[in-house]
């Protein structure tokens, strides 16, 4: 048991940090025991993505220091941070998809003699370590032939094989399965019993319960809280740390009136959804998608969205049916699509706000394509107020925003279309936090109150449950069930969802 | 349909389609198959086939050289003129050598040190170095006085001619440097992910410094061999030499958008590259066509490259 004076392993002591007009950090101190997983919690933008920059060298703080094991350290660079056994796992991966994962676990200290790999070695050392730590991957394969949880596993191995004594993790559940995130956590499990410091930075509280120790709080770049004990506090209490506001129900879900069927789909299939499915939408509701990864709800929205070809089947707006083949013809006749990874599909990196949000929109400003700088920028800020995007600037480069304001600028360069009829969002909330959601959800019902419907998917079974009208439940490329609000129940769901392993041996 | 894809698109597809290419036209081109034809044929490709070695590893890091065909040229060009006016043919290779690796070391310090586009840098001195052969010999070829010099090429080893030799061993020797040491498994690194390589502590702008001199010092060995088999040192030697040795690369799967290579792959596409020009030759078809030829092998190969990374890459949820 954990009694008496432990001495604290990792420590930030006072740290500030600002950057040209907003303070990220101002005089931050918390402690972390050996041996300990410690959550790191607050909304986006409270400063937790430039803590964990500064503890892995990437930056430096204006002011204050970090201890590790007592000593105070001044590493200048990542790689300093490396040596001082801190490693910080980010949501983009650092591997090399080409290698195998033994060469990417080995990589910058290759065994080798006058040069030559000793492939023996390689393969072997890396074999013992990862049954050494329970992970269950084949040192030989290639990491581009892996699935994405595997994929955090050999990074986690990574760290493990450079004797990282405080492992950093952002976020990285957020795209595994929950099965995928069950070893994750085993394992996460495993390196606390070797006394390795676990830094965890989640926006989900199951997450923080089932795994933390302790449990820090930023809010605005300042400590908001710091829990000894994660089991003696409670969501709410989280909750309200983190926004710094009471928030009794962050779904807001109210009853709307429901008008005639807006969206028709009748027998679609595709490639990768061989199956054909058929449901409707109406004006005014919100119909959510759930399903485990691979059960086909992206592949059914970009089936829908006319982004895959159709190999059957019919979509209707308003009992038009649109051109099977192509996004244009789906934008033409109201439909939008929001997708699911913002970052490849969504935003345009390196331009502004403001061209984000017109980059579709703009073409009705001038019938020969002259750009209209004045309609542009009132659109911006038009969508900017409306959607409370947080930035200083419309001509803010998009990438400096957060993922939920990145996410709203989004839902504004559709919102700005004329006469949007259908919206189909994919993971509406991936990597947002719980304030900015429920901003989402909100902007969401006022969409269905003034006749949209609206499609969401989404993988988090509460957020389906919070918002959907309706629920259809895919599984296995099919439509495994449908279920009103007033019958909605997670076990049900669930069930639904799982794919049936018993069946094809009865039937 | 999709066997016949996942095959074509595999690691082994190349060697597939190649085999059946090389059986078809052994079949039905008459004189392909023939000692002479074929000692020919590989004869054709050793400027490709050398140049394309370390081509491989300047794409596998996600680089590009269009300097090789005036750096071929500008080393043969030293080695002659250097072998003529000191009369030692081996002061001449020397300065060849040191010449070529001089050239792509300016390449590797320009592109990795100060961090300029490779495609830019590399046209730049490609147009510089083609100067230098040209302001060097005014223009005109450069007879080799010491027939000796000769010999390079026109030596058999084994009735095999020694340029071909010389290709063979550096398949071999840069085969082994991809697959076995730590330097070609750091090309690869830093070709597939840059950013993760230098947090592993790869040291990404001396390895980037060291592929281009290699390319540099690899294009000497070629412009020597070149020189000494059209017995003078040409200006104008091996002009496009760049796009066919890229095409040859890309062909046998190295992937432009770096971290993908095979050393098999390379010497198969050398050799698609060599057999087609070669039938063409034997089927005398004019010259003109061949550029047409050419340049849709070139576009079949970086289509070839797109599906598959396509096939290899996307395969998210």
């Amino acid at each position: 048991m954990r009694d008496g004076a432990v001495m604290a392993f990792l420590e930030f002591r006072s740290i500030s940090k600002g950057y040209p007009g907003v303070q990220a950090l101002s005089d931050i101190s918390f402690s972390v025991e050996k041996g300990a997983v410690h959550g790191l919690m607050g909304e986006n933008g409270a400063g937790k993505s430039t803590l964990i920059r500064i503890l892995s060298g990437d930056q430096s703080a204006d002011a204050g220091s970090i201890l590790i094991d007592g000593a105070e350290q001044n590493y200048r660079s990542v790689r300093d941070a490396f040596d001082a056994g801190v490693i910080v796992i980010h949501q983009e991966l650092q591997l090399v998809p080409e290698l195998t994962v033994a060469e990417n676990l080995w990589l910058g200290r290759f065994p080798a003699r006058a040069g030559v790999i000793d492939g023996r070695t390689l393969v072997e050392t890396v074999r013992s370590r990862l049954t050494d730590i329970g992970i269950d991957v084949d040192p030989g394969a290639k990491v581009s032939s892996l699935s994405i949880g595997a994929r955090q596993m050999v990074e986690i191995a990574k760290a493990v094989m450079l004797d990282a004594r405080i492992i950093a993790l952002d976020e990285p559940t957020s795209s595994l399965s929950s099965r995928e995130s069950e070893i994750l956590f085993s394992l996460i499990d495993r390196l606390r019993s070797r006394g390795t410091v676990i830094l965890y930075v989640s926006h989900r509280l199951d997450e923080i319960f089932r795994l933390c120790d302790s449990l820090t709080v930023l809010r605005d770049g300042k400590l908001a809280a710091h829990h000894q004990k994660v089991a003696d506090t409670t969501r709410e209490q989280i909750i309200t740390e983190m926004v710094g506001r009471e928030i009794s129900n962050i779904w807001g879900w109210r009853e709307r009136p429901l008008g005639a069927v807006r969206l028709e789909v009748r027998g679609m299939s595709g490639t990768r959804l061989p199956v054909p499915i058929s449901f409707s939408v109406r004006q005014g509701e919100i119909l959510g998608f759930f399903g485990l990864i691979g059960a086909g709800r992206s592949e059914m929205a970009r089936l829908v969205y006319g982004a895959d070809r159709r190999h059957t089947g019919t979509v209707a707006i308003d009992g038009v049916t649109t051109a099977p083949g192509n996004p244009k013809a789906a934008i033409t006749a109201g439909m939008v699509l929001c997708p699911e990874d913002r970052k490849f599909d969504g935003i345009i990196q390196g331009r502004s706000i403001e061209e984000n949000i017109t980059i579709s929109s703009r073409r009705h400003f001038s019938p020969i394509g002259m750009l209209n700088p004045k309609r542009e920028a009132d659109l911006a800020d038009q969508f900017i107020a409306k959607l409370r995007v947080r930035t200083p600037s419309r001509r803010q480069d998009i990438i400096n925003l957060s993922g939920g304001n990145q996410q709203k600028v989004i839902l504004g360069r559709w919102l700005s279309e004329q006469g949007v009829k259908v919206l189909v969002i994919d993971e509406p909330t991936r990597g947002i936090d719980v304030g900015a959601k429920s901003e989402i959800y909100d902007i969401l019902y006022e969409l269905a109150a003034g006749g949209m419907a609206i499609i969401v998917i989404s993988s988090e079974l509460p957020e389906v449950m919070g918002i959907s009208d309706r629920i259809m439940v895919m599984c296995q490329g099919r439509i495994a069930a449908e279920i009103a609000r007033g019958e909605f129940d997670e076990r049900r769901i669930l069930t639904a969802a799982l794919p049936d392993k018993n069946a094809a041996g009865t039937i | 349909m999709n066997a016949m894809k996942k095959i074509l698109l595999g690691e082994q597809g190349l060697v597939v389609i190649f085999a059946l290419a090389f059986a078809i036209v052994s079949i039905f081109v008459p004189n392909f198959l023939t000692e002479r034809n074929m000692l020919g044929l590989l004869q054709s490709v050793v400027t490709i086939g050398i140049v394309a070695c370390t081509m491989m590893f300047c794409l596998a890091s996600r680089d590009f050289d269009l300097s090789v065909g005036s750096t071929v040229a500008f080393s043969g060009m030293i080695a002659v003129m250097v072998s003529n006016a000191s009369g030692s043919i081996l002061l001449g290779l020397v300065a060849a050598l040191l010449a070529g690796s001089a050239v792509g070391f300016v390449n590797g310090v320009i592109i990795a040190k100060f961090r300029i586009n490779a495609l830019i840098t590399t046209l730049a001195t490609m147009q510089i170095v083609r100067g230098f052969a040209l302001i060097a010999s005014d223009g005109r070829a450069v007879g080799i006085n010491d027939p000796s010099f000769y010999q390079l090429a026109l030596s058999r080893i084994l009735t095999i001619p020694a340029p071909i030799w010389v290709m063979v061993l550096l398949f071999l020797v840069f085969g082994f440097i991809l697959n076995r040491t730590v330097f070609g498994k750091n090309t690869l690194a830093i070709g597939g992910n840059p950013e993760a390589s230098r947090l592993a502590g790869v040291n990404v702008v001396r390895m980037r410094i060291w592929i281009f001199a290699l390319q540099g010092l690899v294009c000497a060995v070629a412009g020597i061999l070149l020189a000494s088999r059209i017995t003078s040192g040409q200006p104008n030697a091996a002009t496009g030499l760049e796009l066919s040795v890229i095409s040859a690369c890309v062909l046998g799967g190295v992937s432009l958008a770096g971290g993908r290579a095979a050393m098999t792959g390379v010497i198969v596409g050398v050799l698609i590259m060599g057999i087609a020009e070669n039938v063409m030759n034997l089927l005398n078809i004019q010259a003109f066509y061949q550029y047409v030829v050419r340049g849709f092998i070139l576009l079949i190969a970086v289509l070839l490259d797109n599906m598959r990374s396509s096939a290899a890459g996307r395969g998210r949820a």
